[in-house]
């Protein structure tokens, strides 16, 4: 099951790629799918993380939000870089996260990480420690909505995972 | 109407061929300023904001960039494919050197600072 | 337009550089030589638009990823002094740095 996500991910990703439908073309696509396979057969990762395709949606309405944060923070952390005076204060809090699956967690830590502007510095169990430029923006309060919005993306739904 | 429809592709074609450079060259510029952040901010853990400043919005702008001057779906599938790329392994770089500074002891330097007064007040 | 970033490009490249030389620890130079990398990846597209042959971006992807594992392995070598050391996996206990600096203490 998880093996067949693997192998249309890669077939699709060859596709894409490459844009050559020769015969010749398509025995070597199938001869590298099939080696991507074995390797990662060899490697152990066929399992629910190796093709998440269940939580895509959730994912694609996640990440407009997303943008914008990161536009957002963006300016921010471009005016404390271009000011004469270097005035920051930087900061480290410890945020407390709902998110109960791994995945759900490693896409919250990515997000506040791609943020500029924060940091996630250390994980552990559902507490992460967040470095942040600007005191007044990284309190703990601040995460609550991005903390939500991962947490319904890519938790399972009920679904004994 | 073969003519309009003619008009109307070469005026996309001639818009996005602007757009694209301009969105480029916004971005390589939001480059030079995430550098000079790395330049100047006081230690690793700051260096790092500055540095994500360069890896979300300047490749960002540049990739959208050359999305809309891609001639035809393949390019434009492969700058898709970098943007994502370089948006997960950004963001987990990121966070790997500043998890691996902390494991080496490097405490980071911790309240409001402002370069010649000693006391100033934060702004938001 | 497409030269003047390039321009540009090349420019906050050699910045970099600057910080890559004389970084004061070790960290700062990895930092630098990741965001390099990322410049490269846009360099090497923009270069590919310039010179009329988007089949750069092939390029591009390739260096993406290497860049990235590259890091991964510089500081995991700095961590761990080794690569033979495995990384902490689902279940595991996480293993413990030879050269660690103790609990986060903040």
């Amino acid at each position: 099951m998880y093996l067949v996500g693997i192998l249309l991910a890669a077939a699709a990703f060859w596709m894409a790629n490459s844009g050559h439908y020769k015969p010749l073309m398509l025995g070597f696509a199938a001869v590298s799918v099939v080696l991507t396979l074995i390797l990662s057969l060899r490697f152990k990762i066929v399992d629910r993380e190796g093709s998440p395709y269940a939580r895509l949606l959730g994912f694609l309405a996640y990440v407009p939000w997303l943008a914008w944060e990161v536009l957002k923070a963006n300016w921010v952390v471009i005016r404390a870089c271009l000011r004469a005076d270097l005035d920051i204060s930087p900061a480290l809090v410890k945020v407390r996260t709902t998110c109960k699956s791994d995945l759900a967690k490693v896409t919250f830590a990515n997000s506040i990480t791609l943020t500029p502007g924060t940091v996630t510095v250390e994980i552990q169990g559902d507490k992460m420690l967040v470095h942040g430029l600007y005191e007044a923006n990284t309190v703990p309060e601040s995460f609550i909505s991005m903390d939500a919005r991962c947490a319904r993306a890519a938790d399972p739904r009920g679904a004994a995972s | 109407m073969p003519e309009a429809a003619n008009m109307m592709t070469l005026d996309w074609n001639t818009v996005r061929t602007a757009f694209g450079g301009a969105l480029c060259l916004l971005g390589a510029l939001l480059c030079i300023v995430g550098t000079i952040g790395v330049l100047r901010f006081p230690d690793i853990y700051t260096r790092l904001h500055a540095a994500s400043v360069t890896d979300t919005s300047g490749a960002g702008f540049v990739l959208l960039g050359m999305a809309l001057m891609a001639p035809d779906w393949i390019v434009l599938v492969k700058i898709v494919c970098i943007l994502i790329f370089l948006m997960l392994t950004s963001a987990t770089s990121s966070h790997v050197l500043a998890n691996a500074a902390l494991t080496a002891g490097l405490q980071p330097k911790i309240g409001p600072m402002r370069k010649g007064q000693p006391d100033g007040e934060v702004s938001p | 337009m497409m030269m003047a970033a390039l321009i540009a490009l090349i420019v906050s490249m050699c910045l970099l550089l600057i910080r890559a030389l004389m970084g004061p620890t070790l960290y700062d130079r990895v930092l630098a030589v990741n965001s390099f990398g990322t410049k490269t990846v846009l360099l090497i597209g923009l270069m590919g638009f310039v010179m009329g042959r988007p089949d750069f971006l092939d390029i591009a992807i390739l260096y993406t990823l290497i860049n990235f594992t590259s890091t991964i392995a510089v500081l995991k070598f700095f961590r761990y002094r080794s690569f033979q050391v495995p990384l902490a996996r689902r279940g595991e206990p996480r293993a413990v740095a030879p050269i660690a600096g103790g609990e986060p203490n903040a």
